[in-house]
């Protein structure tokens, strides 16, 4: 495929939105039942604005992949069957929520409205928390399942995509947690980097097996299929157009092979080893400057990962745009 | 219930084009039109078409079959360009199976061309829409048109008549018969998307000849006495037999 | 989705001219503008269909390589920079009728016009021929004469227009050297339903594209090798007898007698009853048989006799004779498939297949229909039979230095296998068959050609015999090519590919004038095309260009335009009138004549004209007989007028066309002017078809009743029988001639080698002219090319759709051949020739056979020639192989025209080329474009401006 630079943005900006929201939760989640110390509400409340703020530069990032962005609002009609549908609601819900979210901390307005048996109290925060935690991960299956549903795009029809979407995001979000953490609640700094470190290492191991995986997929389809003509040696000599057409500009990434190779050792570098390094010494040395370079070091390889994950994934189209004459 | 299709015999096309630009010329002009061309009259032409006719060759010397393989919309019974499609702009006909695009309703996100898996739709450039065969749906039901008209242009087009155009449900249609007794066959029928449209494979046609066929009493060099005769002068028993 | 009701929409019917298949269509308009061609169902040649290029006409109505406007070549630039000024047409007629005036009051052969494929040469023709010109042709020279002239020449009729495979009741379809054809629709039509039928259809052909695809057996064969493959063939159908006898006996020459005596001024030619003074063009039959009953010599076709068609004989005067069958079997005796195999590539043991199949298919699948005939002695038949192998060839066959013997080979295999106009077979189309050869002639002298006088005779006929040559005294050319001369003697669509080069030399003469109409001989339409270009340009050692005055007319941008000093703009074929007339290449059917017409559906575009417009309008001018009245005024309004009015002899009621003459449009072929015919045709498909009785639609060589109705309709001017010349006395004439035997003229001392050579009164192989000069270890490949279907006989450079079909072309190498010349797919390589090199792109290719390479023709382009932007793929990708093609060969001292020595068919698939990798130092990688390259042209004045997206909705926006 075509990596489409507007999907690429806006899949790893709302993954690093949606995973610094479960981490500013999960703090929360853990203080509410005492496991960690009370944050100061300006903690959230910034934290929301920044993930909010990554989600809204994904959705921006995502009218550039559309021709008609001003009909946006129509793609929420079939929610039954599409999951990019799907997507369409639970993103801006995942948003209102976030913002809710901090809102709630930002203004102070949290009274409690129940309490549980523990004696724990539930608030407004911990109900939209919760709330938002659901949707996060909603997000993550539907933008996982655009592409894990295409079943003819083998390299993507997998849970593993979902799976990645999911740690991705994870890792990234509370990666960013950590540097935010640094400077403005320095004691959480270790607890968010041990769960970056958790979810960076699942990560590896999620897109090791999709690599693996992938490495050995054998093609559902073959020209004998895509023809019909049963003969082991079928050779395209045209395709019926030789300045290009739409096939040939989507469904091709036009890059050599080697630079695909070289693309996957970059990000495999810049998205789990660079990282934790720096993350080590950020925390090691208290830098936050590390701790964010950790994060944009990390970014970037998910932008070539993203990247990757595009180019990687063989359209069966493809078999009918081998060649020209 | 209707299923509108074409079967397009690969054991008459010979590549002529005239399905493409046939279709080109009427949808550029009709409801799905118009359809774009870019850089027309420079460097890598390249424009909308809802059909393309492709060149594959099959085999290796002497022992090569040249393929010439039209590709257009399947029109799958299970399209899996529809449910993909988040605004609804993609959908399938009840009455007839067209698989068709609203251009009103259309995004122009793409997802629907990466979920058709033979490439067979294409987002108009210009106008930022999906775009595919109508089926010239624009023709086929139109009254205004003759009767032998009211067909796709393709299918009217074709000088060798290598596009079949009907109700593959009829099991009665030309097409229905066709794919029955000709061997008819979907493209890429593993993904299980049951396009409506199907193929005719080659068939050949082979002439035996019996050696006793060339050694006739009619031959005619009997009667201008050149059938291979012996020599008086050659040796025979009779020069060395007496009893 | 949503379309605003269109103001006003309009159907009208005429006929296509994207090719020169010319199909009917119907053009539908909105508001004005044409929003769909689509083929006419009412139309007896497409019945309803269209191709590529006709489903793609509203690209080139509206294309930017338009011209708009007359032009005149600025003063001081060159030829081929392609700079213009526009003028009016008054300006542009008084400049030509000026110069021309004076060529014909002083010498009208300075004046030569020369058409590419056009469909207009009965005007043409009679054009030059008024203006006193001999130097008039088409493009059938450098296109396919081969196949015209090898089977007229032996059958009476030919290929496309003239005639075709039945195969409607065809069982073997044998197609050779045919990619796409020039019948292409009716071809596509009748080959789809023959396949259906069950038929078998194979392809002999280097490359499988196109038609081959779809072929049962594709018979990959070397170039130029076609005559070995077809006499081994016949070798094989004579020796196991499976040859149709009696069809030979009574319609072919197969049994006439021929004079053996070496003596003789006769040797070779038939034994006549009487001193050979035949009148007019038609074979008397008064030659003889050796009658089997009686074992004496007999008149031909004399009841109750039965001759041989083998041995040999004395006549009663001692002279020997052998019946011409027989020396058919001498000369392929040693043609066997085993002989063949070397030559062509295919096994012997295919070989010997393919002629059994043949045989045994024609002798053992009869058709027999109920329809009773008589044939031209007066005996009566109960039913037409026919033999169901049917052929089809086209250029692959032609192209050749040898093509006119492998034709005749062909013929000669079609004969005996008695498929001539019989059903399954091949069959005739009005006004074929015709006599071999026709009877139109050339002059046969320079005093022919007299100022202010018409030319005394056609400028393009059928010489029977060397006094039929058109040459002086000491046997030199009239004609600027050479054509009817002693170098090309059967040219009988003339030899445009040597025009240029000829008139360059001043070899035979110098001209002044060269007119073209339609054709880019400054590109695709020439050999040589670099150096030809130079010799557009070149001058005098006076500064006088040595073609002093080009004038081209067409209705787009090309490179040919560029070099002209005046060019006129041409209208599309839905600006205009045209006939497609009887009097030139009509579309008749298998069944009857048929001829058709094209009206206008939309007004020219700027100041266009159509050409017709032009010649009638300088005829005026000029004063030429036929365009003024006694009184010296113009004529005819214009070219509708004279269409309706014209006769070819005053009250001759012959014309341009055959449907609606007479008065009330009541008359066929012959009748007074009908006011109203051109309104019959428009109301009638723009088409006219008679339908014959049945009984004249077969055997019409030798039909008593279709000779006579051909006869009484003037169709011929001779009901004799037509026999199928197994056995050419023509050519034997110019061989005795050769040998200095008979009272004929003698060709020049320098030709006669060749003369006696080539004009064998069989056929024979022989490796093709090129070839015997090339070092074939240095240049082992033959390089030809094919023209693809949704371009074929097109000028589609600048159609926006069909570009982007084929937008650069590639060589297409086998792959083995490519791999051991070290070249990977898409590899720049270059391609030599002994002439020439060009740098192009590599495609491996598993259908083409391993000696041979092949490109699409005429992707190529100059730079920003048809208004293309100058980094159009055409000029930076694709390629011209005529550039390593040479439209000469060396010659003794001299040069002759690459051509066949027979009929001047220029030889364009003879070349023998070598290829190789362009190594990495030669350009920088990535910026690697096609050689040779020329420097860009610009649009002209008047031409529209190219868009860069062209969002086409006809009527305006939707």
């Amino acid at each position: 495929m075509h990596p489409a630079f507007s999907v690429i943005f806006l899949t790893t900006l709302i993954g690093v939105g949606q995973g610094l929201f479960l981490a500013l939760f999960t703090v929360e989640s853990y203080s509410a039942f005492g496991l960690l110390p009370p944050q100061d509400s300006r903690f959230y409340a910034l934290g929301s604005a920044l993930a909010l703020g990554f989600l809204v530069a994904g959705l921006i990032a995502s009218f550039f992949h559309l021709g008609h962005p001003e009909r946006a609002w129509r793609s929420a009609a079939k929610w039954r069957t599409s999951w990019l549908s799907r997507e369409v609601i639970v993103l801006p819900a995942f948003m209102g929520t976030v913002l809710l979210y901090g809102a709630a901390h930002f203004t102070g307005f949290n009274p409690a409205l129940a309490t549980l048996p523990s004696g724990a109290a539930v608030n407004v925060t911990a109900i939209l928390g919760v709330a938002g935690t659901a949707l996060a991960f909603a997000l993550f299956v539907c933008t996982g399942m655009i592409y894990a549903c295409l079943r003819f795009l083998q390299e993507w029809h997998t849970p593993l995509t979902v799976i990645n979407y999911t740690l991705f995001g994870g890792a990234s979000g509370f990666l960013l947690a950590s540097g935010l953490a640094s400077i403005m609640a320095p004691d959480m700094t270790r607890f968010y980097a041990g769960w970056t470190l958790i979810l960076v290492l699942l990560a590896l191991v999620g897109r090791a097996a999709s690599l693996l995986r992938n490495a050995r997929l054998k093609p559902k389809s073959s020209m004998r299929t895509a023809i019909g003509v049963k003969h082991p040696r079928i050779v395209q000599k045209a395709q019926g157009a030789m300045g290009g057409s739409f096939n040939t500009r989507e469904f091709f990434h036009g890059q050599s092979a080697a630079l695909l190779r070289q693309v996957k050792w970059v990000f495999l570098i810049l998205v789990f080893p660079l990282p934790v390094g720096l993350l080590a010494g950020g925390v090691a040395m208290e830098s936050p400057a590390l701790l964010l370079a950790a994060f944009v070091v990390q970014y970037l390889g998910l932008l070539m990962e993203r990247w990757f994950f595009f180019a990687q994934a063989n359209h069966p189209q493809n078999l009918y745009y081998q060649a020209v004459s | 219930m209707t299923q509108l299709a074409l079967v397009i015999d690969l054991n008459v096309c010979v590549g002529c084009h005239a399905c493409v630009t046939s279709c080109k010329e009427w949808n550029t002009s009709g409801q799905a039109g118009p359809l774009s061309d870019f850089d027309p009259y420079g460097a890598d032409p390249t424009g909308t078409f809802f059909n393309r006719v492709q060149t594959f060759e099959v085999g290796e010397f002497p022992n090569t079959e040249t393929v010439h393989f039209p590709k257009s919309c399947l029109h799958c019974e299970e399209p899996p360009c529809v449910p993909v499609c988040p605004t609804g702009a993609s959908y399938k006909r009840a009455e007839d199976g067209i698989v068709l695009v609203d251009y009103d309703k259309c995004i122009g996100c793409k997802y629907c061309s990466w979920a058709c898996p033979y490439g067979a739709r294409e987002i108009d450039e210009k106008q930022k829409v999906m775009k595919k065969c109508t089926l010239c749906v624009d023709r086929i039901y139109d009254t205004a048109l003759a009767e032998r008209d009211r067909k796709p242009a393709c299918v009217l087009a074709c000088p060798t008549s290598a596009r079949l155009f009907g109700d593959v449900h009829d099991p009665e249609s030309e097409v229905s018969v066709a794919i029955r007794e000709g061997g008819g066959y979907p493209l890429m029928p593993e993904w299980g998307t049951q396009p409506a449209n199907h193929y005719l494979p080659r068939r050949k046609t082979k002439l035996r000849i019996h050696e006793d066929e060339l050694v006739r009493a009619d031959n005619p060099l009997k009667v201008d006495g050149k059938l291979p005769k012996p020599a008086k002068a050659e040796p025979s028993l009779d020069d060395v037999t007496s009893w | 989705m949503s379309v605003s009701t269109p103001s006003v929409q309009e159907v009208k019917k005429t006929t296509c001219y994207m090719c020169a298949c010319r199909c009917g269509i119907r053009v539908h308009l909105v508001d004005g503008q044409v929003r769909y061609i689509d083929g006419n169902p009412d139309h007896p040649l497409n019945q309803g269909v269209i191709c590529a290029k006709g489903s793609s006409g509203i690209m080139k109505q509206y294309s930017p390589a338009r011209l708009t406007r007359p032009l005149l070549r600025k003063p001081g630039s060159e030829r081929g920079a392609g700079e213009f000024e526009p003028i009016s047409w008054e300006q542009a007629f008084s400049i030509l009728s000026e110069r021309l005036a004076k060529i014909r009051a002083t010498d009208p052969k300075k004046f030569a016009l020369f058409t590419g494929r056009d469909q207009m040469q009965a005007l043409t023709g009679l054009f030059a021929r008024q203006f006193g010109t001999p130097n008039y042709a088409a493009h059938g020279g450098f296109c396919s004469v081969n196949m015209a002239a090898g089977m007229i020449y032996t059958i009476g009729g030919s290929f496309w227009e003239f005639g075709g495979p039945d195969l409607d009741r065809a069982k073997l379809f044998v197609m050779i050297g045919t990619a796409e054809d020039h019948h292409s629709n009716p071809l596509k039509i009748a080959i789809s339903k023959f396949k259906r039928d069950g038929g078998r259809f194979v392809s002999i052909n280097p490359v499988r594209t196109g038609y081959s695809a779809i072929a049962d057996e594709w018979v990959p064969i070397r170039p130029g090798t076609d005559g070995a493959l077809l006499l081994a063939i016949i070798h094989e159908i004579i020796a196991q007898g499976l040859y149709d006898r009696d069809f030979l006996v009574r319609y072919t020459n197969a049994g006439q007698l021929v004079n053996l005596d070496e003596k003789s001024d006769e040797f070779g030619m038939f034994l006549r009853t009487e001193v050979p003074e035949e009148e007019g063009c038609f074979d008397p039959q008064n030659k003889l048989w050796w009658d089997r009953a009686t074992n004496k010599p007999v008149i031909t076709h004399t009841e109750g006799c039965d001759p041989f068609l083998l041995g040999e004989f004395r006549l009663a005067d001692g002279t020997p004779v052998k019946p011409s069958f027989q020396l058919l079997q001498e000369r392929v005796k040693d043609y066997t498939p085993e002989w063949a195999e070397g030559l062509t590539g295919i096994p012997a043991e295919t070989i010997k297949r393919l002629a059994y199949e043949m045989g045994v298919t024609a002798r053992d699948h009869q058709i027999e229909l109920p329809i009773a005939w008589t044939d031209s002695w007066g005996k009566e038949h109960d039913t037409v039979t026919g033999n169901p192998v049917a052929f089809h060839a086209m250029r692959g066959l032609a192209a050749h230095s040898n093509g006119f013997h492998s034709i005749r080979a062909l013929a000669i295999l079609m004969s005996l296998l008695g498929t001539i106009d019989r059903p399954g077979g091949f069959r005739h189309k009005a006004p074929f068959p015709r006599p071999i050869p026709p009877c139109a002639k050339t002059p046969n002298t320079p005093l022919a050609v007299q100022p202010n006088h018409p030319l005394d005779g056609m400028a393009l006929g059928w010489p029977a015999e060397p006094d039929d040559l058109f040459v002086d005294e000491d046997g030199k050319p009239v004609r600027i090519d050479k054509a009817f001369s002693w170098e090309y003697p059967l040219s009988v669509h003339g030899l445009m590919h040597n025009v240029i080069t000829n008139a360059w030399r001043g070899d035979p003469y110098r001209i002044d004038t060269l007119l073209i109409f339609m054709a880019n001989m400054a590109w695709n339409s020439t050999m040589n095309t670099v150096e030809v270009r130079k010799m557009l340009n070149d001058k005098d050692e006076q500064g006088e260009y040595k073609i002093p005055f080009i004038a081209v007319c067409d209705a787009f941008q090309s490179e040919m335009t560029a070099f002209a000093d005046l060019v006129l703009p041409d209208t599309t074929y839905l600006e205009r009138h045209d006939v497609m007339s009887m009097l030139d290449r009509p579309i008749s059917e298998f069944d009857g004549p048929v001829d058709s017409v094209r009206i206008p559906v939309l007004a020219p575009t700027g100041e266009c004209k159509p050409f017709q417009e032009v010649l009638i309008e300088l005829g005026a001018r000029l004063k030429l007989p036929v365009f003024v009245r006694k009184d010296g005024t113009r004529k005819y309004r214009d070219y509708p007028d004279f269409i309706t009015n014209y006769e070819t002899e005053p009250g001759s009621g012959i014309g341009f066309l055959a449907g609606w003459r007479g008065k009330g449009g009541e008359k066929f072929m012959r009748g007074e002017p009908n006011p109203r015919q051109w309104e019959m045709y428009a109301a009638n498909n723009c088409v006219y078809h008679h339908v014959l009785p049945r009984s004249y639609q077969y055997m019409r060589n030798w039909n008593k009743g279709y000779l006579e109705w051909s006869q009484r309709s003037r169709i011929t001017r001779y009901a004799e029988p037509i026999l199928i010349h197994l056995y050419s006395e023509v050519l034997q004439k110019f061989r005795l001639a050769a040998q200095g035997k008979g009272i004929t003229r003698k060709p020049p001392e320098h030709l006669k080698q060749r003369i006696e050579t080539y004009f064998d009164p069989l056929p024979f192989y022989f490796d093709p002219l090129e070839v015997q000069a090339t070092d074939t270890h240095k240049y082992p490949l033959a390089a030809v090319t094919q023209r693809p279907m949704a371009m074929y006989h097109s000028w589609d450079s600048q159609n926006a759709w069909l570009r982007q079909i084929h937008a650069h072309n590639y060589l297409f190498i086998n792959a083995r051949t490519a791999r051991l010349a070290g070249i990977a797919d898409d590899d720049w390589i270059w391609v030599e020739s002994q002439w020439g090199r060009v740098r192009c792109m590599a495609r491996h290719s598993e259908a083409v056979e391993p000696g041979t390479v092949w490109t699409w023709n005429a992707i190529g382009k100059a730079a920003g020639a048809w208004n293309l932007t100058p980094d159009a793929n055409e000029s930076k990708l694709g390629f011209l192989l005529n550039h390593v093609i040479s439209e000469e060969l060396p010659e003794g001292e001299g040069r002759i025209s690459n051509s066949d020595p027979v009929t001047g068919q220029a030889a364009w698939y003879d070349v023998r080329v070598r290829i190789s990798k362009v190594s990495p130092g030669e350009t920088a990688p990535g910026l690697q474009t096609s050689s040779p390259q020329f420097e860009p042209l610009q649009p002209y004045p008047g031409q529209e401006e190219r868009k860069s997206l062209w969002n086409f909705f006809a009527g305006g926006r939707k």
